[in-house]
């Protein structure tokens, strides 16, 4: 009896295994993923792609040849020929190259300074670090107020009397960028100082034996060695200051006196005149901006590499 | 089994279309009849069969006092019928986008919706709100509650006598200023050295931006007025296009949807001027101002008058929230000869109306809540409460004249108010008109000329591409 029901759990083993593979077993266990991805991810992509080609505003009831109804490439050339929107690329291309910069600089600097040994280091770095801890939203809105001209604590403490950095749009620009730069930096430095703990020791020991200067240890030792990963934090910082969108609404608000960046134009353009198929169209020419400026930095990422 | 993988990829890709588009909404019929949601009332959710004491009707409005206002009053209306009502307050900024998401989404979230005036067009086209014509011509609501009202809030489109809604919460401009520094007897005698006429409430709106410019002294840290300056939604344009009004331009013809001629007009032209000029003697930083900015500088004491919407005013009439509270006097936005002679008086309308959501499940329940809403004791009741009422009756009567400062003047507004667009693409118009004048308002570039001509191009677009002009 006892023999026949070991033949028998043998057997079934068998024909489990014959029947579920590993990899089916990896399949069924991915099919979720797979799933969510295409339902969140995949499709949306796909759906905004075709809404980008038609004329569709989600605020009207959906009947098909009118709403929507497919234009072909009218959104992008409208996007693509209005002198207003370029206005907005320059103003977002202003943003990233100042902010993301400072940050670079900054963020390397910190990490460098953070190289010497001083009493209660790891103190000052977590307090360094706290910034890029918070929540976009709640720092904007902080520093909304910081930055009241009436009674924020920015001009108080700088003693610059009652100057307007929300709504002047001679300033407002300049007023995010060193939000961002204050809440960024950390993080250029964290990577930073990553790529600096992995430098090993005895390059610098080989060149003090050389009597190599502080400079020449700087541009032969430490830049190239630290380069892949400021590369990596460029490529980051990069991405997210192109599309920053959360920092400019808490400081500024949605206001047509916001600076004329191209997310806070996206949004006001989806979302609060209901020009969807248009908005659409200039995610997608954002999407392609931010590809192929990341494909740049990734090519020379690898160049780094070898 | 690579094929095998292919189909199920397609599957889950059919899948999850069907279920975008379910959830987007996305049906060929434009709105289902009213009819239909009748019968999915009766089918899903029979009134009779709710038990008593889980009866409830969500309404959805704006955050602020009002609304809390309406929840206490909605009291007695739970008393009278054992039906609750929930009254789901979203934060102003996000208020208007916040319930023409969930209409986009057909939701039933919602049984009424206390929503913008200017809305009206787009909700009522889209088939967003049920249709009460029939319904307010039974109550009388056209007879008892003020024609503005109704035209404004009610009505789309404007003149057709279609109605979608009834005056909710009345609403416009008005003016708030400080009573010690206007009766001030060295004030009032070098305001008149220097003006050649008496300090006093603005009989024009020349008289005010006069009063604005005599104390607007910096460097003390006190400015002439307090107005709006912020265009993220629609209070930069609503103090716009009252001073477009009252010198002699329009927005437009809302019947022909023409702009030419109109918007860039003449007395437009001095309107659009007018508040430059007057926008010199703000608070710094008031170029994002809006409703609490302008208390905010009233209460500090740093500005002599402001301007604000009724609904906000109670604030200002309590000490608790204004240390100037018993020397705050208030006035309706005064007339002004316009640049063709004509004296005009207009106050740009806010507020509310409450409609019936076509998806509510619940609308018998609704109409119910309507049918009380509308009675003149309950308005009475609303207006004790801090609501403000369009029912002529309980305009005219003394108790509403003496229950708060600001009701004088609010009863005069109610009788000078006028609105922006109504139609579907009000929105657009908003954000453009917002955009173009905030560019020579607030930041001083161009001119009014330049300004209004830039658009009435866009605007003419905006018409032409929406069909208005085939």
């Amino acid at each position: 009896m006892f023999k026949r029901s070991r033949e028998n759990q043998f057997n079934g083993n068998q024909l489990l295994h014959r029947s579920m593979r590993d990899t089916t077993l990896v399949r069924l266990f991915i099919l979720p993923t797979i799933i969510l991805l295409i339902a969140i991810n995949i499709f949306p992509l796909f759906w905004s792609l075709f809404l980008s080609f038609s004329s569709y505003s989600a605020k009207a009831a959906t009947e098909w040849g009118k709403n929507p109804e497919m234009v072909g490439g009218l959104n992008y050339s409208r996007i693509l020929t209005d002198p207003r929107i370029w206005t907005k690329f320059i103003t977002t291309a202003k943003y990233v190259v100042m902010s993301v910069g400072g940050e670079m600089i900054l963020g390397f600097g910190l990490a460098l300074l953070l190289q010497l040994k001083f009493k209660g280091k790891g103190f000052v770095t977590t307090l360094l670090i706290l910034p890029m801890t918070m929540s976009p939203v709640i720092v904007g809105l902080m520093w909304r107020l910081f930055y009241n001209p009436n009674w924020g604590m920015f001009n108080y403490l700088l003693g610059l009397g009652k100057i307007d950095w929300i709504s002047d749009p001679a300033r407002n620009l300049y007023s995010i960028v060193l939000v961002d730069i204050w809440m960024w930096t950390p993080f250029v430095m964290l990577l930073s100082i990553a790529g600096l703990s992995a430098i090993p020791k005895y390059l610098y020991e080989a060149a003090e034996i050389d009597r190599a200067s502080w400079w020449f240890k700087f541009t032969r030792i430490t830049l190239p060695m630290v380069y892949p990963l400021l590369l990596v934090a460029l490529i980051f910082r990069t991405m997210e200051a192109f599309k920053i969108f959360d920092l400019p609404m808490g400081i500024t608000g949605r206001g047509a006196m916001a600076p004329p960046l191209l997310s806070m134009y996206l949004y006001n353009t989806a979302f609060v005149t209901w020009k969807t198929s248009y908005g659409a169209s200039l995610g997608y020419i954002m999407l392609i901006v931010i590809i192929a400026i990341t494909s740049l930095f990734i090519k020379y990422l690898n160049k780094a590499k070898t | 089994m690579k094929k095998a993988w292919l189909w199920l990829v397609v599957l889950v890709i059919g899948i999850s279309m069907i279920a975008a588009f379910s959830l987007n909404g996305c049906k060929k019929e434009v709105a289902p009849a009213e009819e239909e949601v009748a019968e999915e009332v009766e089918e899903e959710a029979p009134a009779e069969e709710v038990v008593e004491g889980e009866q409830f009707i969500t309404i959805h409005w704006a955050q602020w006092q009002p609304a809390d206002a309406l929840e206490e009053l909605s009291k007695d209306f739970t008393a009278e019928t054992g039906i609750g009502v929930i009254v789901e307050q979203t934060p102003w900024e996000t208020f208007v986008q916040k319930y023409n998401t969930e209409m986009i989404a057909r939701s039933d979230a919602w049984d009424i919706i206390v929503g913008d005036s200017q809305d009206i067009g787009n909700m009522a086209v889209n088939g967003h709100y049920v249709d009460l014509t029939d319904w307010i011509i039974e109550h009388e609501v056209d007879k008892s509650f003020t024609p503005a009202s109704l035209t404004y809030y009610a009505e789309y489109p404007k003149g057709a006598g279609k109605y979608y809604a009834v005056p909710c919460e009345g609403d416009a401009l008005g003016w708030a200023y400080r009573k010690d520094l206007f009766e001030d007897p060295d004030n009032m005698a070098a305001f008149k050295a220097e003006y050649g006429y008496e300090l006093g409430v603005p009989k024009d709106w020349d008289m005010l931006k006069d009063i604005a410019e005599f104390f607007h002294d910096p460097d003390n840290d006190f400015y002439g007025v307090a107005i709006y300056g912020d265009n993220g939604y629609d209070s930069l344009a609503m103090f716009a296009e009252q001073v477009i009004w009252v010198y002699g331009g329009e927005l437009g013809d809302y019947a022909t949807m023409q702009v030419d001629g109109l918007l860039n007009s003449d007395g437009a032209i001095k309107g659009l001027e007018y508040y430059r000029e007057l926008f010199q003697f703000v608070p710094p930083g008031f170029g994002d101002a809006f409703y609490v900015a302008t208390n905010d500088a009233f209460t500090a004491g740093i500005v002599p008058m402001a301007t604000n919407y009724f609904a906000f005013f109670p604030a200002l009439s309590n000490p608790a929230t204004n240390p100037y509270a018993d020397v705050t006097g208030y006035f309706a936005c005064p007339p002004q000869v316009g640049v063709d002679g004509v004296e005009r008086q207009f106050s740009a309308l806010g507020g509310q109306g409450a409609s019936i959501v076509t998806y509510s499940k619940k609308q018998d329940l609704s109409y119910q809540w309507l049918e009380w809403f509308v009675r003149e004791d309950v308005q009475m009741e609303w207006v004790k409460l801090g609501g403000y009422t369009c029912h002529a009756g309980v305009l005219e009567s003394e108790e509403f004249l003496n229950a708060a400062p600001y009701n004088p003047a609010f009863k005069v507004t109610m009788e000078i108010f006028k609105d922006w667009w109504a139609c579907p693409e009000y929105d657009i118009l908003l954000r453009t008109f917002s955009e173009e004048i905030a560019r020579y308002v607030i930041a001083g570039e161009g001119t009014a000329e330049s300004t209004l001509n830039s658009l009435t191009e866009i605007w003419t677009g905006i018409f032409q591409e929406a069909g208005y002009y085939d």
